[in-house]
């Protein structure tokens, strides 16, 4: 029997599409979508969904932190599980107890203390994270700024590492977190810088590289920002909406990545 | 002065109006957040008794926040018609319910009252309605705005056609509003969020957004919405700039945390006007308000969000806006938790600015860390086009690539067209025959693939 023909063609500007990740040219059934439209975007809220509900592996992480030869703690927020997490922003940026205590006995620290934070996705966390750290160092060597502590924290939004960093003693603090899931982009990871970190920071008191993902800021080019941005918060002793990102003049044409956004 | 009631075996107290309003509030995370929601089920129901029997004058008697301390309170206050409220003043609060449902309230008599209405009357009495209730008052109001159409007429609804990209590519945006317009979406107007702040970029999108616009001699309005002191510098420099875009909230402190006071506000549409691009009217601002976004910026003053998000429009209506849009489930579940919640607030937010005579549209929208998803989308656009929604969002595919989000789509709007026989801004559905788009009903054409819109870019 000869196959039904496709009764929902894509739209005749199609071709437009390859100007935009948006969904545009779909195409119609009546006035509504087609099916394999309405699949389509199933599947990518469903991996969104699973992304920001995905367990944290944490002991996972740190163990990759190790073999990089970093010291590593872990540290949990006030938030104990995923439904007080996304209901009170204000315990993800607590340390529990437990935690503080533990971290202020520890006596690690250093000037930079990297914090791994689950964030709303652990796929980006897990997918991003140790490969970023695995970039930034020789850039920070070069730079001369010691990165020897990393922290896998759990439950925690960007402010936790506020707490961490005051409680370590470090100068300044970098959170890598997993942003709040795209439809199009399930692991996206984020990156914030903050000098001299204590609870109390405003956001502008930090310097933020996002979207990183192989899709959106690659690895490479979001080591080399985020070890400029390192090095003038270190030269300059702050961060935030005062330091300017200027580290694209510096570039060489390889590292200059383009950034293809289309997904 | 505190408020009793009795429930059950309980005597509850609540300590001034907006405890008792707090309290009174369906339940939502934001309020929780904030410490000051009902403790019990009970409770509420409680406070909800005891705000029914409140005359509504004693709203008027008891201000939230202070006369002196906050600039938005003055303005509800000094700005309230007394005449119009004549018609509502002997009521309470479960009085005007009934009120409202009953044949007395009519299109024109809503209208009549609505100057009367201070955004505490109109959150006390939503408190008190169901969500059908909340769609048969709204339903009844009817509120016209115009620049270069006329949107908010009974039987209409409009789309604002957003064809973000997450660099602001020109290409790409035109090709999004290439999209858009051949679904038949953009009457309310083609609203780009850019990426960028930089006012270069910003100059060119609006000459991009205008060049369509002119090429195509479309009947609608630009704007590209970006900070209100950005609209007016550009004002300044020439730039083609159709509507003044803000972003506004219920206090003078949420307020000054995006930067904005009335003054500026003004400034704005004084600017935007200084212009006379509109072709049938002169509404020139479009707002964006959302529950929660005043405690986000600890401006809350213990005021519940819903509340708090009435008194935005109060703010709205003092500069007549063309757009008013709450962008009700972008800010996330420490405010709105769930499907349940986002409909909810929806419909209250629908309602109480339509009540108060402001042109509220709604992003119906999630984002993808809220229990909801495109069926709670479905249930509450089906919601507001029962509640006679003056327009809704229209994002390629309902998935914002730039904002991370999830709104409506283009084909959403042409459903709740075909479920409820609802026209576009009548000039904008004839320039859609003309183009060949549509057919004499209003439904799309099979697409031309030799079409002057598709041709164009």
């Amino acid at each position: 029997m000869a196959q039904p023909p496709d009764r929902n063609p894509a739209d005749p500007w199609l071709h437009l599409a390859a100007t935009t990740p948006a969904r545009i040219a779909l195409g119609r059934a009546g006035g509504s979508l087609p099916t394999r439209e309405v699949l389509r975007f199933a599947l990518a809220h469903a991996q969104a969904r699973d992304a920001v509900h995905a367990d944290f592996d944490s002991a996972k992480l740190a163990e990759m932190l190790r073999d990089e030869g970093l010291v590593v703690a872990e540290a949990a927020s006030r938030a104990a599980d995923r439904a007080a997490y996304l209901r009170r922003p204000d315990w993800g940026r607590d340390l529990s107890e437990a935690s503080r205590t533990a971290l202020t006995m520890d006596g690690a620290g250093g000037e930079l203390v990297v914090v791994v934070a689950d964030g709303l996705s652990a796929t980006a966390v897990e997918a991003h994270a140790v490969p970023l750290v695995r970039a930034l160092r020789p850039h920070l060597d070069r730079a001369r700024i010691p990165l020897t502590t990393a922290v896998v924290a759990t439950g925690a939004r960007v402010a936790l590492g506020d707490a961490i960093g005051q409680a370590l003693g470090a100068r300044a603090v970098l959170v890598l977190i997993g942003e709040r899931p795209g439809l199009s982009s399930p692991d996206s990871l984020g990156a914030y810088l903050t000098f001299d970190p204590r609870p109390g920071r405003m956001d502008s008191e930090r310097n933020c590289v996002s979207n990183i993902r192989p899709e959106g800021l690659p690895v490479a080019a979001a080591a080399f920002k985020l070890a400029w941005l390192t090095s003038e918060a270190f030269r300059r002793r702050l961060t935030g909406v005062a330091l300017k990102d200027e580290s694209a003049a510096l570039r060489t044409e390889s590292e200059n990545t383009a950034l293809p956004l289309h997904g | 002065m505190p408020f009793r009631a009795n429930a059950g075996r309980t005597t509850y107290v609540f300590a001034d109006l907006k405890d008792l309003l707090a309290k009174a509030s369906p339940p939502r995370s934001g309020d929780q957040l904030a410490g000051i929601a009902a403790a019990t089920m009970e409770e509420s129901v409680a406070a909800r008794m005891a705000l029914a029997d409140l005359p509504l004058k004693a709203i008027l008697a008891e201000p939230l926040i202070p006369y002196e301390a906050d600039e938005v309170t003055r303005l509800i206050l000094d700005s309230h018609d007394i005449g119009a409220f004549a018609a509502a003043a002997h009521l309470t609060v479960g009085g005007f319910r009934d009120w409202l449902l009953s044949e007395v309230a009519t299109t024109e008599a809503l209208a009549a009252l609505a100057p009367g209405i201070t955004p505490e009357m109109a959150a006390a009495v939503s408190k008190l309605m169901r969500n059908q209730d909340l769609i048969l008052a709204a339903r009844k109001c009817e509120v016209i705005t115009r620049f270069r159409n006329t949107i908010g007429r009974k039987g209409t609804m409009a789309v604002r056609l957003q064809p973000n990209h997450p660099t602001d590519d020109a290409a790409g945006i035109a090709a999004s509003i290439v999209d858009g317009l051949m679904y038949g979406a953009g009457d309310a107007t083609i609203g780009i969020n850019p990426a960028s702040d930089s006012l270069p970029v910003i100059g060119d999108l609006l000459k991009l957004i205008d060049a369509i616009i002119h090429r195509h001699q479309i009947p609608t309005q630009g704007c590209i919405l970006t900070h209100v002191t950005s609209s007016i510098q550009l004002i300044e420099r020439g730039a083609p700039v159709d509507l003044v875009f803000q972003s506004v909230a219920g206090t003078e402190k949420a307020n000054a945390a995006f930067g904005i006071s009335l003054s500026v506000l003004k400034e704005g549409l004084d600017a935007a006007r200084s212009l006379k691009r509109g072709t049938v009217g002169d509404n020139v601002m479009y707002f964006e308000t959302g529950q929660g976004s005043a405690l986000s910026a600890e401006a809350h003053h213990d005021i519940d969000q819903q509340t708090l998000e009435a008194r935005a429009y109060a703010v709205a209506r003092a500069f007549k806006p063309l757009l008013v849009n709450t962008v009700v489930g972008f800010i996330g579940p420490e405010y709105l938790y769930d499907g349940k919640q986002i409909i909810r607030a929806g419909l209250e937010d629908h309602f109480c600015g339509k009540l108060m005579g402001v042109p509220l549209g709604c992003d119906v929208c999630y984002t993808n860390h809220a229990e909801a998803d495109q069926d709670d989308m479905d249930t509450l656009l089906t919601c507001l086009a029962a509640a006679g929604v003056s327009y809704i969002m229209g994002v390629p595919g309902a998935d914002d690539v730039m904002l991370n989000y999830q709104s409506t789509s283009f084909h959403d709007a042409l459903y709740v067209r075909e479920a409820f026989g609802l026209k576009r801004a009548p000039e904008f559905e004839d320039w859609l025959r003309c183009m060949g788009i549509t057919d004499e009903t209003g439904r799309l054409r099979p697409p031309d693939p030799g079409h002057r819109l598709i041709a164009a870019e």
